[in-house]
C-alpha cells in the first residue's frame, strides 16, 4: 500500500533525535514500525515525519544489576528479550513476549513501541502495571521517571509528550508473576488479559477492559477476594465483534482469578 | 529530514543502490524497484507473511517495514534460495508433500520454514507451527505444509 508521503529523519544521538521531535509538531517515533506502519497504511495515524530511532544503541539492550533490577532498553525487541540471558530474572517478561503475534512481529516489535501505543489490547501495559515498572522519559529538559500506574493515560496515551521519548524500563526484582488471556487464536491479539503479581503485596492489572490498565489491590490471592476486587472496581468493558461488554467482565474475572493462583503458586 | 533517501540493500547477494521514498514499503521496492517478485503481497496488513523475507538473517514482514529501514542490510528473498535449476532440500520437500496448492504463500512459508531451520536443525511439530505461525495459507491446511519441513529437517541432518 503507498502511505500518504512522510518526510524521515535517522539520527545517531537521543539528543538529536529529541530536536528533531520538539522542532516538528508532526514528527512521530519509529521503533520497530509493527504498529506504526499499519496504522499509517489504515491513515489511522497520518505522521508528516517519522524518527527512526533504529541507530540509537542506547535505547537498546537489557542490563541486570546486583540487586535483581532490570533496566530494559525501549528499542529491545520481542525476540532479543526472550533469548535474554538477563531477562530471565524476571522470568514473566520473557514468557509473555514468546506469546505476543508472531515470529516475525517479535523480531521487528519493540517494548517500547508496545508501551508507547497503548493499545488496550496490548499485553505489556497490564504486565508493566503488576510488576511495578517504571519508566524514564526524556525530554531536552531533562529526565523524568514516572511509575507504570502513572504511565498510560488513555487509548494510544501516554505520559510520553510531544517531543518527548521513553528511554529506560525499570523493572525490579521478583519472580512470582503470572499473565492470563484469552486471545483471538494462539498467540493473538487479546480479548481479554489479567496479570498479576505477588512479590510483597498483590498487584492485579486487568486489561482490554478500560482505556488503560486497571489495577486491583486485594487483601488476598483467594478467589472470592479477587473476585471482589474485581466486581467492585466499577469497570464498565467495551464491546466489540469479539466479546460484547458483559462476556469480557466475565472473562477478565476468570482471567484474574487464574492470574491471581498462578502468581502465588510460584516460587 | 527528507521524504526521500538514497539506500543501499544487498539482495541475494546483489548490491542495489536506489533513490526511494521514505513512504516506500521494503515489499514495494523488493517487487517493483528491483523486479523480484518472488515476494508476494497477501493482506498488506502483517498478518499474512506473503512478504516474509529475511534481514539481516532476521525473518520479517516486509510490507511492514519501510524500504529506507532497511538502508545498509542484506536481505535473503525466495529467489536467494535455489542454487541455478536445481531445487534445495526445502524446496524439493515443498513439491514432495504437496505443501502448496496456489502457490500464493509459498515465498514466505518458504522463508520462514528457512529462518526456523538456521536456528533450530530439528523442530518438533510444535516448533514448526510456532515457527510458521505468521504465515497463513488458505488452501492446505497446513498439514502438507508441517511434514514438508519436517521431512527438509530430516534431510538436511542425514
Amino acid at each position: 500500500m503507498l502511505l500518504r508521503e512522510v518526510e524521515y529523519a535517522k539520527p545517531t544521538s537521543v539528543a538529536q533525535a529529541l530536536a528533531i521531535l520538539s522542532e516538528n509538531d508532526g514528527a512521530r517515533a519509529l521503533a520497530g514500525g509493527q504498529t506504526m506502519i499499519n496504522v499509517m497504511k489504515a491513515r489511522a495515524a497520518s505522521p508528516d515525519a517519522l524518527v527512526d530511532l533504529a541507530a540509537l544503541e542506547g535505547l537498546k539492550g537489557i542490563e541486570l544489576a546486583g540487586d535483581g533490577t532490570l533496566s530494559i532498553g525501549p528499542m529491545t525487541t520481542y525476540t532479543d528479550l526472550v533469548v535474554s540471558a538477563e531477562a530471565k530474572a524476571r522470568p514473566i517478561l520473557g514468557e509473555v513476549c514468546a506469546q505476543i503475534a508472531d515470529v516475525q512481529v517479535r523480531n521487528r516489535g519493540t517494548i517500547g513501541g508496545n508501551l508507547c501505543s497503548n493499545d488496550p489490547t496490548n499485553h505489556l501495559p497490564p504486565l508493566m502495571v503488576s510488576i511495578g515498572a517504571q519508566m524514564t522519559i526524556a525530554g531536552q529538559g531533562g529526565e523524568r521517571v514516572v511509575t507504570a500506574d502513572e504511565f498510560f493515560l488513555g487509548v494510544y496515551l501516554t505520559a510520553v509528550g510531544p517531543g518527548e521519548l521513553l528511554t529506560k524500563i525499570t523493572i525490579p526484582a521478583g519472580k512470582r508473576d503470572a499473565f492470563a488471556a484469552v486471545t483471538l487464536g494462539v498467540d493473538g491479539t487479546c480479548i481479554a488479559s489479567a496479570a498479576a503479581s505477588v512479590n510483597g503485596s498483590l498487584r492485579i492489572a486487568l486489561g482490554c477492559v478500560d482505556a488503560t490498565p486497571v489495577l486491583l489491590q486485594p487483601a488476598s490471592a483467594d478467589e472470592g477476594a479477587v473476585r471482589e476486587a474485581v466486581r467492585a472496581a466499577g469497570i464498565d468493558p467495551p464491546a466489540d465483534v469479539h466479546a460484547s461488554s458483559e462476556y469480557r467482565m466475565h472473562l477478565v474475572e476468570v482471567l484474574a482469578v487464574r492470574a491471581a493462583r498462578q502468581a502465588s503458586e510460584r516460587n | 529530514m527528507s521524504s526521500s533517501r538514497q539506500i543501499a540493500v544487498t539482495i541475494n547477494g546483489t548490491v542495489y543502490e536506489r533513490e526511494v521514498e521514505a513512504r516506500k514499503l521494503l515489499i514495494h521496492f523488493i517487487r517493483d524497484d528491483v523486479d523480484l517478485t518472488g515476494s508476494h503481497i497477501g493482506c498488506d496488513t502483517g498478518n499474512c507473511g506473503a512478504c516474509s523475507v529475511i534481514v539481516d538473517g532476521t525473518l520479517v514482514k516486509s510490507c511492514m517495514m519501510l524500504a529506507v529501514q532497511a538502508d545498509g542490510s542484506s536481505i535473503e528473498t525466495v529467489e536467494g534460495l535455489a542454487n541455478g535449476d536445481e531445487l534445495p532440500v526445502l524446496q524439493q520437500a515443498f513439491s514432495d508433500h504437496h505443501a502448496l496448492q496456489c502457490g500464493y504463500c509459498t515465498p514466505g512459508m518458504l522463508m520462514s520454514a528457512t529462518a526456523l531451520l538456521r536456528m533450530n536443525p530439528k523442530p518438533s511439530e510444535d516448533e514448526i507451527k510456532k515457527g510458521l505461525q505468521g504465515n497463513i495459507c488458505r488452501c492446505t491446511g497446513y498439514w502438507n505444509i508441517f511434514e514438508a519441513v519436517s521431512a527438509a529437517a530430516e534431510r538436511m541432518s542425514e
